[in-house]
Parts: structure tokens; sequence; C-alpha cells
């Protein structure tokens, strides 16, 4: 990847609101370039949809997260893929990683109550062709999320507002 | 009781930082959006602050030898050879608290009472009181912002009487973001030779040029180097303004007398900081400076960002080169700096640095610091764009 497409997307994690006029600016580039950029990017599949980072803490609603792990029998000809599939196209089901170690898929799971999340495992995810077995485990607090630090973490600036 | 009797007229005489006078009125103001800082506001990358753990870990809490810890001082010498090809022995090193230290130490070491010390205006803070304090006179010589705020021989040979001592070269510039790039140099080195001027050259924010030129040490221009004694610090390259460590280069006679001072007021620089710069040094060895860079790529955006948007509004900004600041002319509102600072954080809560606290040449500009990410300075960028707008 070229530098230009390098800068854009570190831009663009940041915040995905700039412009490419305003991230012409910051980068000292041609607004048409950036364009270009981000262009070619969502093209690539690179940049895949852009979507706010949420505080699910200060949402005030009760939402559960778990995180599954989850052993199968791998099928034949189709490895684990035909597996992750018959997942992944259950709604609860936010991110699903194959893992090495211990455990073959990493399930990460929301649903509105302690006792919904329980629900899709044992009537949905655990009643899957292959399976072997699931561990859950329920999130209890987020302190980091995509390298960003959620309130109550403790890096906070502590700066004086004017000195030096 | 009178305690002015006790104190010396120096200390009496001298006048509080502007900067903060400023900040106690900040401070009393909710809701305010500050754009004063000096530091950087990345914090210590955690392989450096590891590293101070661990030493203290393994229980390494005693003094350092008074210079600074030999393997410091030879991982600054590769430092300044690889970074700025600067070629000195490890014995030319001597580690201090902060370069503020290493600043106050060449005036104690090297002024007499009435020598004059030439100070490119404006600059940093803290220059001529240390420089008051140590009996010497500070003279300003006034920079524009038509020069690039660059030190220019002519302004500089003026300036210069019987009694100069030392010239200040503050590059590159805080608060202004101005740099003396080689040829810049080269043509004030003849004066500086000329007259037998002993230069400080405070390179603090060496690491922070923008654009593809890196920054140049006046030691590297022949003949400087004899009469140079350079100045930096890991405050503001790596992130590390409360360690409080810094260092200074020089010749071997100077080093010695200015280890004398060190010596009997400070004995050594803290301990966990050495080791924690020591690491600071020996990664970035390891992995070509990829920290440093990455806060470079972040402050140039915004510094982009901000020129931009103060050219945009009508004020006049000069295109900072180095360090992490802008230096909008508010002048053209019918007010000077300190008027403007004032009624900005009255009307709208944001707090800049009048241009007057770093001397006479800059009361007709602001400091904008740019050591806070974007979002923030674009949601004060937007309350300085009401204000602006209010005014016209």
């Amino acid at each position: 990847m070229n530098q230009l497409k390098k800068d854009v997307l570190g831009i663009l994690k940041e915040d995905a609101r700039y412009s490419a006029e305003k991230i012409a600016i910051m980068l000292g580039k041609d607004a048409e370039a950036v364009r270009g950029a981000i262009e070619e990017l969502e093209a690539e599949g690179i940049i895949v949809r852009y979507s706010a980072v949420v505080d699910e803490n200060k949402l005030g609603e009760d939402n559960v997260e778990a995180l599954i792990e989850v052993n199968v029998t791998p099928q034949k000809n189709h490895g684990f893929d035909a597996i992750a599939e018959e997942i992944y196209r259950f709604a609860e089901v936010k991110t699903l990683y194959l893992m090495s170690g211990g455990f073959d898929f990493a399930v990460f799971v929301a649903g509105k109550s302690l006792k919904q999340v329980a629900m899709f495992v044992s009537e949905k995810l655990s009643t899957l062709d292959n399976i072997i077995s699931t561990r859950t485990h329920f999130i209890l607090k987020k302190y980091k999320t995509d390298g960003i630090l959620l309130a109550g973490s403790s890096e906070e600036s502590k700066r004086i507002s004017i000195h030096a | 009781m009178n305690y002015d009797e006790f104190l010396n007229e120096t200390a009496r005489e001298m006048k509080p930082s502007g900067i903060r006078k400023f900040f106690d009125v900040v401070k009393e103001i909710k809701g305010a959006i500050s754009l004063g800082v000096g530091e950087p506001d990345f914090i210590t990358p955690w392989s450096i602050r590891d590293a101070a753990i661990r030493s203290i870990q393994k229980g390494r809490t005693q003094y350092t030898s008074n210079s600074g810890m030999k393997e410091l001082r030879e991982a600054i010498v590769q430092y300044l050879k690889e970074r700025f090809s600067l070629e000195y022995d490890y014995t030319n090193v001597l580690v201090t608290i902060g370069a503020s230290e290493a600043i106050d130490l060449v005036f104690r070491a090297c002024l007499s009472p009435g020598d004059e010390v030439l100070i490119p205006d404006p600059s940093y803070v803290s220059y001529a009181p240390c420089v008051a304090l140590s009996g010497g006179v500070p003279v300003s010589v006034h920079c524009s912002m038509q020069d690039a705020f660059k030190l220019t021989p002519e302004q500089l040979e003026a300036c210069i009487t019987p009694k100069t001592k030392i010239v200040i070269l503050p590059y590159p510039n805080n608060p202004t973001g101005g740099v003396m790039e080689r040829p810049f140099l080269e043509a004030i080195a003849p004066v500086i030779q000329k007259h037998n001027l002993l230069v400080l050259s405070d390179e603090i924010y060496a690491e922070l040029t923008y654009g593809s030129e890196r920054h140049v040490s006046i030691a590297e221009v022949e003949g400087m180097k004899e009469r140079t004694v350079v100045i930096n610090g890991f405050s503001k390259s790596f992130a590390m303004t409360g360690w409080r460590l810094g260092y200074l280069a020089g010749p071997e006679p100077l080093v010695r007398a200015m280890t004398k001072i060190h010596q009997y007021t400070i004995m050594c620089a803290s301990t966990a900081s050495q080791y924690a710069a020591l690491n600071a040094l020996e990664s970035s060895f390891e992995d070509g400076f990829e920290m440093v860079s990455e806060m470079r790529r972040q402050y140039d955006m915004r510094r982009r960002y901000l020129v931009n948007e103060f050219n945009g509004m009508g004020l006049e900004t000069f295109e900072p080169r180095g360090a992490f600041y802008v230096f909008p002319k508010v002048s053209s509102l019918g007010m000077d700096g300190t008027e403007f600072a004032e009624r900005l954080l009255a009307d709208q809560k944001v707090a800049v640095v009048p241009g007057s606290a770093f001397g006479e040449s800059g009361k007709d500009f602001v400091r904008v610091s740019y050591a806070y990410s974007l979002q923030n300075l674009e949601r004060a960028m937007a309350r300085i764009h009401k204000f602006v707008e209010g005014l016209k």
C-alpha cells in the first residue's frame, strides 16, 4: 500500500467523518488524490464500512456480551469454513474468529439479557452438527475497544491547561 | 515582617511568567478548552515506563555518577551522531534535570556580572530570568515573521557589544515554529566567530521538524562545535516531560566546569529516569525511531490543519517548520495578542497564550499549541471561528 493510502487510512480510522478536502489539507496533498485513495481503499475492500465506536456502558441499556469458546469436528472437504458459516449467520453473533490453541472458534455474542445469551448457546449454537463443546464467558467490563480507551480507564491526561 | 528585605533584588524584580498568570485565570473557568500546553499529548511509551519500573524493582535506587550513567551518555553520543551528525565523546556529555537545568548551567558557569546574552525574540520564557539570576544581562534580538522568525546576521551584528558573551539559538523555536536551515546557520557563524561568542543551542524540539529537511545543529557548521553547547532532552521527542531528563554536550573545559556546579547543586539526575531514557534511545536505535516518526506524522497533520484554519479566518499565520505551535498574527483584528487571548477566553472559553509572554516581538501574536487530538482542535477552532466572525 502506498504512503498516501496508509495516511488516509490512519486518519479515517481515527474519525471516519473527515472529508477528503480536510484530509488533503492535513496531509498537504491534492483533494482529488485523496478522493482517489479513498475510492481505491473502498473498492479493494480494505475499508469495509464506516461505523461509530459506542461506549455501551453509557448507553443505559442493559446489554450482555459474551465470548464463547467452541470446539468442533472439522468437516471433510470443507474444513472449518462450512461450520463457521453456520455460526456467523446468526444475528446474535457479532464477531467470529478461528483460533489456534485450546479451542477452535471464538464467538462474540451480544444479547439483551443473560437469559437471552444462554438461550442462544443452548438452543441454537450447541445444537449445530459437529459442535463438540462450548464454554461461555460473559464480559464484565470493557476498558479498551479497537485501540480506544473507554471512560473509566485510567490513562487520562492530567496536563496543566497552560504552561511552558 | 517585610520579606522584601530578605529577597535579593533579582528574585524580587523577576516578573512571573506571562503564561503562569494566564493559567490562573483559565483554571477558574468551567468548560474551557485550553490550547495552551507546551508538552506532548502522547503518554510515554510503555516500554520506556517499564524500563524505569524494572530498574526500581532491581533496586537501582542509588545515585549514579554525577555526569549520568556511562551507558546513557554513550547512547546519547550515538544518538547525536546518528540523528544530527554530531561527534562527541561520552565525557563531553552531562545528563541534567531536563534541558532547563542545562540552560541554567551554561549561564552559571559562563556569565560574570554585566555579561550580555543575546536572545532571539520571541523565544521560550526561561532564558531571560535565568540570565539575570546569573548576573548577566539579557538582550533581545528582534526576529520578524517576514524573516520566518530566523536570526539574521544583520540583526545579530546590530545587537553585539563588547560585553556580549553568549548567543542563544532556540531552534526549532517555541513559540513561532521557526527553524534555522543550514545556509542560515552558515550565514550567522562568521559573525559569532568574529566576535568570539559562545553559542547555547537549545535543540529540545530537534526531532519535531516538518518537511523533508531534518534539523541541523549549529555545532555541525564548520568551526562552531568548539564554541557551542548543544542542549537537548527527552521531554518533547519521547513524550517524557515529567521524567525531567535532558543533557548537554560541549567542549570539555566547559562541561567540566558545569559538572562541578551540577555536582554541588543536583548530585545527579533521577536514576529511574535515566534508565527510562536509556530504553527510549536503545529501542529507537532498534526500530529506526518509529515512535518518533509516528508522533511527528500526527503533529504534521494538525499543523497543516491549523495553519489552514487560521489563514482561512484572515489571520496571517506563518507556516511553522518545527515544534508544536502555530503563531497567528491577530493585530489585523485591531487588538494585540493579550487582548485577543483575554477576550477569546471570556467569549468562547478557549485559552491560547498571548505572544507577549515570549517577548516584545510577540505582542501582535498568540501561541496555539497543537499538542491536542484533532477532535479537540476542531472543537476549539469552531469556537475561535465564532469569536473572530463576531469581531468583523
